[in-house]
């Protein structure tokens, strides 16, 4: 056995803790343990409020842990970096700017030289199938479209970490589908990690090697489910719906909780 | 493409009805006596006077100068560029204040602390109010004009581009910062264009309300300009002069306001929301 290599991103202890607008401490993330290898496929899995989405914005840089050690890349996350590329469930896309200098926002800020830029950029909307759009603004695109510039977007900074805020919630169930596909036949090409933010169970089991089920509030590490089917993965299989079922009984237990909270609270 | 044509020329009669239907009952009770001539001439009176006040002087001599200039000599064409200028002057003075200000405040919540209560204090004080200041400080002819011209843009120009700064969506500038931008990057391709739709409206606004207070400001400080020739002509009693600059004050703004649109149409054509006029 060689020596295990060094996970691409490393939370040991990871808590965050905010303060609410009426002055209440709310405990987003509690004790988070995580090392998700360089290569792999992780999905973060739970209901809304499990701070699934505050674990990716923190390893993101956009909002520190409070408390324990948060390593990408080998460093400690103390800032927002192009190593660790952010796609939006928003798209986030700049409406101002094209397609094609969307895509070039990256590069140029990095100094890159106008040769490299375009052919990176022509590169891009080639493998997403954009180039007919290169010279449309975003308003003029589909949700869809949009999520593919958004992918272009990052690609274009080469960054061995993907991390992925629910990023086809807003999109029609067999647009996501083909997107989802789009993402499994980049990770494939290009040896991404990626971190992808999902509540959808069958999302999450059709694309990730693992499955990290999140508690509601707190959130902790509920579950980390491996999937180990071949892909492309049968949907319909028995195996498949053998996992979807484990699956929707751990998340509907805190998505029970959940909505017990809410009903509190209301 | 003949319903096209059709509804186009069903648009444009329904435009120009109503003008049409106006300008021919009051010609119409004009000629038959209904209105005295020196409260409210006709527009067939007005518009002779307004060719009489675009027209040249005094007949072409080729001895004066080139045959251009004499064309050129009218006493419009010289009010109208009188009060243009002062507007641009005065817009470019006090527009590119409001502009920089804005964005100091809009970027930096310290400066914005320390200007905005002197900012709220000031802005609801209309320009018109600083005429006896302006002409105590700065005496009679352009720079009092000037002066309340800028105030004019100031403060719209300022306001919206605070606005537009301030509510900048935070989406835009996460996902700059993790593309990797920062510092001017960020202000000149990220803050700017995002806060542009806010600004453009500032401009047109501020340049509206110079274009008011030229008028003003060239009735009281000044011995050119449209806004003097109208007031000049109410000392004669020439009611269709004054008309007549009216109707130049008002196309000479019309013109501005809608090139200021197509520019800003033109700068907002990836905005998802384009304000019409």
């Amino acid at each position: 056995m060689s020596a295990p290599a060094s996970p691409q991103i490393l939370a040991e202890g990871v808590d965050k803790t905010f303060r609410s607008p009426d002055g209440q401490e709310v405990v987003a993330l509690h004790g988070i343990d995580l090392a998700v290898t360089a290569g792999e496929f992780v999905c973060l899995l739970g209901p809304s409020g499990c701070g699934k989405s505050t674990l990716l914005n923190a390893i993101a840089g956009f909002s520190l842990p409070t408390a324990g050690t948060l390593l990408a890349n080998g460093r400690p996350v103390t800032e927002p970096g192009p190593d660790r590329a952010m796609v939006f469930q928003e798209y986030a896309l700049f409406p101002w700017m094209t397609v094609a200098k969307n895509i070039a926002f990256g590069l140029e800020i990095r100094g890159e030289a106008r040769e490299t830029i375009d052919r990176k950029v022509t590169e891009l909307l080639d493998l997403l199938t954009l180039t007919e759009f290169a010279n449309r603004f975003p308003k003029d695109l589909s949700g869809g479209m949009r999520q593919r510039v958004a992918i272009a977007r990052v690609l274009a900074l080469d960054a061995p970490i993907l991390l992925m805020d629910e990023p086809f919630g807003a999109l029609d169930a067999l647009t996501r589908r083909n997107l989802q596909d789009e993402v499994l036949r980049i990770w494939t090409e290009f040896g991404k990690t990626i971190l992808f933010v999902t509540h959808g169970i069958e999302e999450s089991i059709y694309l990730a090697d693992r499955v990290v089920v999140m508690t509601y509030r707190p959130g902790t590490v509920k579950a980390i489910v491996p999937v180990t089917l071949p892909r492309p993965r049968d949907t319909a299989s028995p195996e498949f719906n053998a996992l979807k079922r484990r699956l929707t009984a751990l998340v509907m237990e805190e998505q029970r909780r959940h909505e017990e909270d809410e009903a509190r609270t209301r | 493409m003949t319903s096209g044509g059709g509804a186009a020329a069903k648009r444009l009669t329904q435009a120009l009805l109503v003008p049409v239907a106006v300008l021919a009952l009051w010609e119409g009770l004009s000629r038959a006596g209904f209105i005295n001539p020196l409260i409210l001439p006709s527009p067939t009176n007005v518009a002779l006077r307004w060719w009489g006040y675009l027209s040249p002087l005094k007949p072409y001599d080729a001895a004066e100068g080139p045959y251009l200039t004499w064309l050129v000599s009218g006493e419009l064409l010289h009010d109208a560029a009188a009060s243009l200028t002062r507007v641009f002057v005065g817009f470019l003075l006090g527009g590119g204040l409001g502009l920089g200000l804005g964005l100091l405040m809009g970027v930096s919540n310290t400066v914005y602390r320390l200007m905005n209560p002197l900012v709220q204090i000031l802005r609801p004080i209309p320009p018109i109010a600083y005429i006896p200041l302006a002409i105590l400080w700065f005496g009679l002819g352009n720079p009092p004009a000037f002066f309340l011209i800028s105030l004019g843009a100031f403060f719209p120009i300022l306001l919206n581009t605070i606005a537009g700064v301030r509510n900048v969506d935070a989406i835009y500038v996460r996902a700059a910062r993790n593309l990797g931008a920062g510092g001017l990057v960020m202000f000149r391709r990220v803050i700017l264009p995002a806060a542009a739709p806010h600004i453009l409206t500032g401009i047109r606004v501020g340049y509206g309300v110079s274009f008011i207070v030229v008028i003003v400001a060239e009735m009281i400080a000044v011995n050119s300009g449209l806004g003097y020739r109208i007031l000049e002509a109410r000392e004669f009693f020439w009611p269709d002069k004054i008309l007549a600059g009216m109707i130049t004050i008002g196309v000479i703004g019309l013109g501005i306001d809608t090139a200021l649109n197509r520019l800003s149409s033109h700068l907002l054509r990836w905005h998802r929301s384009l304000e019409s006029s």
